[in-house]
C-alpha cells in the first residue's frame, strides 16, 4: 500500500513539481520566528473560518430562496426540515461572528508588534481590504434571511449611500435595484454574498499570504530573523511552518473550534448579538421596529455614524466620518513614526495611546448596540442632550485622534533597545 | 454618587421590561417536559391554531413530545390537514385585518422573537376594558388587537394602575377578579406556562437535541485536544 502511494506520488510529482515546490515554500521551507505567542494564531483561525463559512454555505445554498416570498420560510424550512440544516445554518450564523472575533484580534495583534510597518506594508494593506470585503460579504449576507432586522438593516446601510452629494439618490437606488429594499435587492445582494465577494475574499487572502511570505512573519519582538542566518542559510531564530506551526496551529485551532461549538450548541442567538431576536419576524416594510441595531461587529461604527450631528439636514458628515474611520486603518504604516515595531520596547506613550483605543472601540461598539436614550438624558448644561450620544462623541474624538496624533507621539515616544535575537 | 447607584438598581428593571412597561414574570418552563410540551399542543391547536397559523411547523414533528403519528391525527388535528402537514389556519391576512384591525402573526417562531417570559407575562395579564374595541386590553401589550382567548379559563378580571409620583416609573398594578375562570391561579399558570413551553418548543424544534449534541461535539474536541496538545509538546521539545 504504501508502496503503491509512494510510485503514484512520484508520478505526479514528475509531471507537476510545482506542487511539492510550492508546499515547500509555503510550508515546509517557509521560516517563521520561532517565538509566536498567543496572538499569533488568529490568523490561521481566520482562513480556518473562511473554510468554514464557504463550505457551510454552499450547503445552506441548495436549501436557501432568493426570494421576498420564500426566503423566511427557507431558512425555516432549513432549521427544522433539511436534515442536519439547523446545524449548517448555526455554523454559518456563528461562523460570521467568530470570523469578526478572530480577524480583530489579528488585527489587534498588529497593532501590538507594529506588523504593519516596514517592509510589511503590503500585507497590512491586503489585509484592510480583506476587512472592508468581508464588512462587504457579512452586509449582504444578513440581508438573506429576510428578517425585519435584515430587512431595516440593508434599508439604513443602503441610505447611508444615499446622502453622498449628487450621485448619491441614484446609487442607493442602483444598490437597491428598487426604490425600496425588495425582491430584485433580495437576489442582488444573494448573487453578491454567495459568489462575487467570497471570489474577491479568496483573491485577497492570497495576495496577504503570498506578501506575507515574501517579507517574512513579524514577531513579538519586532525583530527581523532574516538578518541573521545560520551555515545552512536558514534564520537562526526560524523554524519551518510545516510542521512546527502547524502542530501549534491544529491545538489551537482545536481550542477555538470548542469555543464555537460552545456557542453553536448552547448559545446559537448569543444572547441576541449574533442572531437579533427581531429577525424572527419576517421582513415587513411598512412596519419600522422601534430600534434598529446592526450586528455587533459593525457597531462601533455605527456609533461613530449616529454621533456626528447633520450638517444643513444632511446626514453625510456621519457616513464621511464612518468611511474615514475605516479608511484611515490603510494609512497606519505611515502614520507610526516609531523605530521600534513591538510593544515590548515602545514608550509609555503609545502603550497608553493603545490602551485607550482598544477602551474606545469596545464602548463605541457597546453604544451602536443600544438606543441613544440607552443612559438617559444629561443635565440642563448639555442642553438635556442624550448622555449615551455625548459619550459616543467624545469617544469618536479619540477614536480619531489615536490615528491623527500617532504621527507625533510615536515619534516623541522613549523606546527601549531592541534586541538582536527573538526572546522566547 | 447617590444616583448613579440608583440608576444601577434599575438596570435590571429595565431590561426585563415589556413595552409597555410592564415588569416580565419569568416563565417557569422546562423543555425537555414532555407531559408538559404535550399540554400545550393541545391548548395551542385548540385555542390559537383557529387564528394563528404556524405555517413551518409540521403536525408529525410533534413526534418529539413523544407522540405516536396516529395520536397526533386524532388528537391534534383539528382541520382537514393531513399529518405531514403544515400548521396552516383559514383565516386569510385580509380577513384578520378586517375583524381585529391586524393579521394573527404566524406563531411558528414567536418563542424565539418575543422569548418565554414575554409570552408568559402577555398570556396572563389580559383585563378588561370598555375602551377597547374587543373589550379587553393587555398590560404587557397595551391596545393589543387580540381579544382574550383563555378567558374562559382565567376569568374576567380588571387593572387598576397606580402611578407612583414620588418614585418615578415604578407604577402598582391592581387585578381585581371580577368573575371567576374554570381555572384558580395556579392552575391557569399551569396551562399558560404549559402553553408557552410548547411555543419555544415549536420555536426551534431541535433545541432540546442540540444541546445534547453539543455535549457530545465538546467531549470529542476535549479528547481530541489531548493528543493535539501532546503532538505539537513532541515536535517542539527541540525548540529552545
Amino acid at each position: 500500500m504504501t508502496r503503491l502511494m509512494t510510485a503514484a506520488w512520484d508520478w505526479f510529482d514528475a509531471r507537476m513539481p510545482s506542487v511539492a515546490e510550492e508546499f515547500r515554500k509555503h510550508a515546509s521551507e517557509y521560516y517563521a520566528p520561532k517565538n509566536f505567542n498567543f496572538w499569533y494564531f488568529f490568523g490561521a483561525l481566520s482562513m480556518i473560518v473562511l473554510v468554514i463559512q464557504i463550505v457551510s454555505g454552499i450547503f445552506l445554498t441548495m436549501n436557501y430562496k432568493p426570494d421576498a416570498a420564500l426566503a423566511f420560510g427557507s431558512v425555516e424550512y432549513i432549521m427544522r426540515d433539511v436534515p442536519g440544516g439547523w446545524i449548517i445554518r448555526y455554523i454559518h450564523s456563528t461562523g460570521a461572528s467568530a470570523f469578526f472575533v478572530v480577524v480583530y484580534l489579528h488585527m489587534f495583534r498588529g497593532l501590538l508588534y507594529g506588523s504593519y510597518k516596514q517592509p510589511r506594508e503590503l500585507v497590512w494593506i491586503f489585509g484592510v481590504l480583506i476587512y472592508l470585503t468581508l464588512m462587504a460579504e457579512a452586509f449582504f449576507g444578513y440581508l438573506l434571511p429576510w428578517g425585519q432586522m435584515s430587512y431595516w438593516g440593508a434599508q439604513v446601510i443602503v441610505n447611508l449611500f444615499g446622502t453622498i452629494p449628487f450621485i448619491g439618490p441614484d446609487l442607493s437606488l442602483l444598490i437597491r435595484g428598487d426604490y425600496v429594499v425588495g425582491d430584485a435587492t433580495l437576489n442582488r445582494f444573494f448573487a453578491l454574498h454567495v459568489i462575487a465577494i467570497p471570489l474577491v475574499l479568496l483573491g485577497l487572502v492570497s495576495a496577504h499570504i503570498l506578501a506575507l511570505h515574501d517579507v517574512g512573519s513579524n514577531n513579538p519582538d519586532g525583530v527581523e530573523i532574516k538578518k541573521i542566518k545560520g551555515p545552512d542559510g536558514h534564520p537562526l531564530d526560524g523554524i519551518p511552518f510545516h510542521p512546527y506551526y502547524t502542530v501549534k496551529d491544529f491545538a489551537g485551532a482545536v481550542i477555538f473550534m470548542m469555543i464555537f461549538c460552545a456557542i453553536m450548541f448552547f448559545v446559537p442567538e448569543m444572547g441576541g448579538y449574533f442572531i437579533e431576536y427581531n429577525n424572527f419576524v419576517p421582513a415587513n416594510p411598512l412596519q419600522t421596529p422601534a430600534h434598529i441595531a446592526p450586528v455587533w461587529y459593525f457597531t462601533p461604527y455605527y456609533s461613530i455614524l449616529r454621533a456626528v450631528p447633520p450638517l444643513f439636514n444632511s446626514q453625510f458628515p456621519g457616513v464621511m466620518a464612518m468611511g474615514i474611520s475605516t479608511l484611515i486603518l490603510f494609512f497606519l504604516p505611515w502614520l507610526d513614526r516609531s523605530p521600534v515595531k513591538s510593544i515590548r520596547y515602545r514608550g509609555t506613550l503609545y502603550k497608553s495611546a493603545l490602551a485607550i483605543f482598544v477602551v474606545t472601540f469596545l464602548v463605541l461598539g457597546y453604544l451602536g448596540t443600544e438606543p441613544v436614550t440607552v443612559w438617559g438624558q444629561s443635565g440642563a448644561w448639555l442642553g438635556h442632550a442624550d448622555r449615551a450620544t455625548v459619550a459616543a462623541r467624545i469617544f469618536s474624538v479619540i477614536y480619531f485622534l489615536f490615528f491623527f496624533l500617532m504621527p507625533w507621539y510615536t515619534a516623541i515616544d522613549k523606546t527601549k533597545p531592541v534586541p538582536e535575537r527573538v526572546t522566547m | 454618587m447617590k444616583k448613579l447607584i440608583l440608576a444601577l438598581a434599575f438596570v435590571p428593571a429595565l431590561v426585563f421590561a415589556s413595552e409597555g412597561g410592564y415588569r416580565l414574570d419569568h416563565a417557569p418552563i422546562v423543555p425537555t417536559d414532555q407531559l408538559s410540551l404535550q399540554a400545550g399542543a393541545k391548548t395551542f391547536v385548540n385555542y390559537c391554531l383557529n387564528c394563528h397559523g404556524a405555517q413551518f411547523m409540521r403536525y408529525n414533528r410533534l413526534t418529539d413530545l413523544g407522540l405516536t403519528e396516529a395520536q397526533i391525527r386524532d388528537n391534534l388535528v383539528l382541520t382537514d390537514a393531513k399529518v405531514g402537514d403544515t400548521m396552516k389556519v383559514a383565516l386569510t391576512a385580509k380577513d384578520g385585518k378586517a375583524m381585529f384591525g391586524a393579521a394573527p402573526p404566524d406563531l411558528t417562531v414567536v418563542g424565539r422573537s418575543r422569548g418565554a417570559d414575554w409570552l408568559y407575562t402577555y398570556l396572563r395579564t389580559f383585563y378588561r376594558d370598555e375602551k377597547s374595541p374587543t373589550g379587553w386590553n393587555n398590560a404587557a401589550f397595551p391596545s393589543v388587537a387580540m381579544p382574550h382567548v383563555l378567558w374562559t379559563m382565567q376569568g374576567e378580571r380588571s387593572l387598576q394602575v397606580v402611578e407612583d409620583e414620588e418614585h418615578h416609573g415604578a407604577a402598582e398594578y391592581k387585578w381585581t377578579q371580577l368573575t371567576p375562570g374554570t381555572q384558580n391561579e395556579v392552575q391557569y399558570d399551569t396551562t399558560v406556562r404549559d402553553l408557552v413551553n410548547f411555543l419555544v418548543y415549536m420555536g426551534e424544534p431541535s433545541a432540546v437535541n442540540r444541546k445534547r449534541l453539543g455535549v457530545v461535539a465538546l467531549f470529542f474536541l476535549g479528547i481530541l485536544f489531548i493528543f493535539a496538545y501532546a503532538l505539537k509538546k513532541e515536535y517542539w521539545k527541540d525548540v529552545h
